[in-house]
């Protein structure tokens, strides 16, 4: 079971109203490598992942959640007060008339999103290597986002989040280890 | 526009102060799950949680409820559907 | 320490239709060195953890833009 806390992790600000930083955020919103695609991949691991790293597969899954949240209030910050005009000139025409001002599950290029981005192969090690890399291609996304991003406010909110995917990288690294079983036998932890 | 419900200066800091312990426990969480065996670390997590909780309540008392369900108390009228939510701050 | 930023140059074609951009960079943050995390790690403080996404300095790899002031004159 889970339960809501209302509060953000992170306090994600922005400082300037430029709708075109929305076009790119909801990349991490519904795209391959997003934040929702991380949960779902994670939480949905654990059944089926050795006992040892079940407790981290959930807890990382559920931070994921968090992070979702984060950039869904940066999308939401840039775009509640927009005009359909403004929307439009930002790139955002087509989902406006699809979806009005409402968030939706989808990639910087429009399309949706898609449980074929949830990999998940049921072998332990094939599972975290794919973790592995799920973090570093979240990682990579938030750095062209920075790049293309002129509002310091909303970089130092990626930044958390692009930090937040090193950690959970060392952690499955440390995950590999651990069901390699050679951890315990080199050291005491 | 000014609003009525607006929250205070003070929320922010306020609760920037839980979410700074509160990741805390969050790296500590983590790194347990990798590292059972550290007892040092154990041991801050538990000391980490403990300062959570008294945060946690002395907010509430003045914002009022953070967690869902049963988790936290609310005075009357029911206070869980007030505004602002966290993507409105 | 390591470097978290390395660059390479790739191969540029006297037929190349627009001007090198010059080397290309790739991040290489700390998780990629640290190994197995050691137990007692130096941390941050609970407020200064918050502000760099992680509570060990050890995991801390900050990132800028790479091509900040490298724009091409227009």
């Amino acid at each position: 079971m889970w339960y809501y806390e209302k509060k953000l992790q992170y306090p994600v600000r922005v400082g300037t109203c430029n709708p075109k930083l929305a076009k790119f955020l909801i990349e991490q919103y519904g795209g391959s490598d997003g934040e929702l695609a991380a949960a779902l991949r994670y939480l949905n691991q654990r059944y089926t992942i050795p006992d040892q790293v079940i407790g981290l597969l959930n807890d990382i899954g559920t931070e994921e959640f968090a992070h979702l949240e984060m950039i869904a209030t940066m999308v939401y910050k840039l775009t509640k007060d927009a005009t359909p005009e403004e929307l439009k000139e930002a790139g955002l025409g087509a989902h406006y008339v699809n979806h009005g001002k409402s968030l939706f599950y989808e990639n910087a290029a429009g399309a949706n999103f898609t449980a074929s981005y949830i990999a998940s192969k049921g072998d332990p090690i094939t599972d975290l290597y794919e973790d592995i890399a799920a973090e570093e291609k979240a990682r990579a996304t938030y750095q062209w986002i920075i790049n293309l991003s002129d509002d310091p406010m909303l970089n130092d909110g990626l930044n958390f989040l692009r930090q937040r995917e090193i950690v959970h990288s060392q952690r499955f690294r440390e995950a590999v280890e651990i069901i390699k079983e050679e951890q315990g036998k080199k050291k005491i932890f | 526009m000014t609003q009525e419900n607006r929250v205070p200066e003070s929320y922010y800091t306020d609760l920037k102060a839980i979410q700074a312990i509160d990741f805390t426990l969050v790296e500590l969480t983590l790194y347990l799950d990798t590292h059972p065996n550290d007892f040092e670390a154990l041991r801050q997590f538990n000391s980490a949680a403990r300062k959570s909780k008294a945060l946690r309540s002395s907010f509430e008392r003045r914002y009022g409820p953070l967690r869902q369900f049963g988790h936290s108390y609310s005075a009357y009228p029911w206070q869980w559907i007030k505004t602002p939510w966290p993507w409105q701050v | 320490m390591p470097t978290y930023r390395k660059w390479f140059q790739p191969y540029v074609s006297p037929f190349d239709p627009c001007p090198p951009l010059g080397p290309v960079p790739y991040e290489t943050p700390a998780q990629l060195y640290l190994g197995f995390q050691r137990p007692g790690m130096p941390q941050f403080s609970p407020f200064q953890s918050l502000s760099h996404g992680t509570l060990w300095p050890a995991l801390y790899t900050p990132y800028t833009d790479p091509y900040r002031g490298k724009r091409r004159p227009a």
